[in-house]
């Protein structure tokens, strides 16, 4: 068996890990960078999630994606969860972590679902405060993830961008740049999907997420974009996706596909397609290099 | 304009209650109050909540159909929403929410045919642990009746006074219309898994007792004599060397 690759996470492509998939993993041990897990799915005490995360964990670098510590809420961190979290990074040893900024708890009940706030010095400074939280418990640096949203709020009195800059300038922590996000929210909310990339402090991105979106309409017919992760990676978020490596270089990115899971083949295809965007970049790279090097042709 | 957190309370109320106002302090570009995409996140709550529960229940889902089923599932969702971020947890209690839910009265089977799924989602998540082998269980009993076992931390046992097991098994097939001979009595289920494996198996009459006193910490003795209360003749070996095999006793202990 292969020794655990402890080192970082190579700038390629990788997929969200579904049960559906365990045995077309391990019996073909396909040529793909990382898996990342929903953290959640693997809180159980034990069974065949597990022994499967192991298995796949001692051949593939893995990443660890959280989508219920609500940093964005305006109460404390859940302390349990936290240590579930600790639990799973010490047992798994994931190469990134990363969380949202939404929040999907409030008092007693979890909603289930990543919900927005408005961007206030007061959220600012709380958001803040958990990712301090998480970073201490962890040990780690954590990434945090740009959301999609469907409402803006009155109070808001920054822009995204900006409060993740702050975000990031005040805590250390790194970003993941879900670029479906970007484009589903520049849609609902009528901004310049472009301009908000070219604006993203592409040097502290970690990770890139790109997932597929549905298209529904809003009351008075316009277009309403839901974010949900069930088909294809659309073709105006691939040319989303270039852009923005063009700004990052060569980056770890996840295609994110959680609902009307696909075979194995399908989900393994849309992974070679985003190395191949990466490989592009790389080239594109040189290319530009080389025009404008010194090499003298002789 | 309200704090954080009481923007947070309104936004979760009116997410919970789809007849609540919209939070007035949302906005959207176009006028008007953005009902369709607060609308959004009402259903993504509520259909991530009901799908977790079609996934965790799908027999129990079979036999009421995908209407009913989601129906059910939205009113559970709205009277006992998770209350925690380990959605592997939800749903525990909607065996006895089906019971009381009285649409499903016409199919009073339905409440243990969840149990029944309820304790194979929870053997499937739960602790592993090496069931003990049989040579090595008697060489620690001998003829001791006060050995009390620690049985596997998958074990669960669902009582029905409806043939529970039949009726999941035969719910659980597809397109195979093969004439399904039910009987009339109760089934007992014992529901382990002893590897990776869930195995749901049928108890005999006293086993289910036999079982839940050794599970509340009763030696064999206690837990053969409150079995016999319910069945005259009950057969402790046959029962235990049933446990064996099913790999539910992974420890044995002398009761002090």
């Amino acid at each position: 068996m292969a020794q655990r690759q402890t080192g970082p996470i190579p700038p390629r492509a990788g997929v969200g890990l579904k049960p559906q998939h365990y045995r077309d993993i391990l019996d073909a041990e396909p040529d793909i960078g990382w898996f990342e897990i929903h953290a959640e799915n693997y809180m159980g005490e034990g069974g065949p999630p597990h022994a499967y995360l192991t298995a796949v964990r001692e051949r593939y670098p893995l990443s660890l994606h959280g989508v219920g510590l609500s940093i964005g809420g305006s109460g404390p961190l859940d302390k349990d969860h936290l240590a579930r979290l600790k639990a799973l990074a010490d047992r798994y040893e994931p190469a990134l972590f990363s969380e949202h900024l939404a929040w999907s708890s409030h008092d007693t009940v979890y909603l289930n679902d990543l919900l927005p706030l408005p961007y206030t010095e007061a959220t600012l400074a709380t958001v803040c405060g958990h990712i301090d939280e998480v970073q201490e418990a962890l040990g780690r640096q954590m990434l945090l993830e740009n959301p999609s949203t469907y409402v803006a709020f009155a109070a808001t009195s920054m822009s995204e961008v900006e409060f993740l800059r702050e975000i990031v300038r005040r805590t250390g922590c790194g970003l993941l740049l879900d670029v479906n996000n970007v484009f589903v929210q520049a849609a609902n909310h009528g901004f310049d999907a472009a301009a908000y990339v070219d604006g993203f402090p592409a040097e502290h991105v970690g990770e890139i997420h790109l997932g597929g979106h549905a298209e529904d309409a809003d009351d008075d017919g316009s277009a309403l974009l839901i974010d949900d992760h069930g088909r294809e990676v659309a073709d105006p978020v691939w040319a989303l996706y270039a852009r923005a490596l063009a700004r990052t270089g060569p980056t770890p990115t996840l295609i994110e596909w959680d609902n009307d899971v696909p075979a194995w083949a399908t989900l393994f295809a849309e992974a070679r397609r985003a190395d191949a965007v990466i490989a592009d970049t790389v080239w594109s790279d040189a290319l530009s290099a080389d025009q404008h090097g010194s090499c003298v042709a002789v | 304009m309200p704090g954080p957190s009481e923007l947070e309370a309104d936004f979760a109320r009116a997410v919970l209650d789809a007849k609540a106002d919209v939070p007035a302090p949302l906005v959207r570009e176009a006028p008007g109050v953005p009902a369709r995409r607060f609308g959004v996140y009402r259903n993504n709550v509520y259909a991530s909540l009901i799908d977790a529960l079609a996934a965790r229940f799908p027999v129990t889902a079979r036999l009421v159909g995908d209407a009913f089923f989601r129906a059910m599932a939205r009113a559970y969702a709205e009277t006992a929403p998770p209350n925690s971020p380990v959605l592997l947890r939800y749903g525990m209690g909607f065996a006895d929410f089906i019971a009381s839910f009285p649409p499903a009265g016409p199919v009073p089977y339905l409440a243990d045919v969840a149990r029944l799924e309820w304790a194979w989602h929870a053997a499937y998540h739960a602790a592993d642990a090496a069931p003990l082998p049989l040579e090595a269980l008697a060489e620690a009993v001998g003829d001791a009746a006060s050995a009390t076992l620690t049985l596997h931390p998958t074990l669960h046992v669902v009582r029905s006074v409806y043939p529970v097991i039949t009726i999941w098994h035969l719910a659980a097939r597809e397109g195979e219309d093969e004439p399904a001979r039910i009987p009339a009595d109760g089934e007992d289920a014992l529901v382990v898994r002893p590897k990776l494996d869930v195995e749901v198996r049928r108890l005999p009459a006293g086993g289910a007792a036999f079982v839940l006193a050794l599970k509340s910490g009763a030696c064999l003795e206690q837990a053969a004599e409150q079995a016999a209360q319910e069945v005259a003749g009950f057969d402790l070996e046959a029962n235990l060397a049933g446990l064996v095999v099913s790999g539910a006793i992974v420890g044995v202990g002398a009761e002090p």
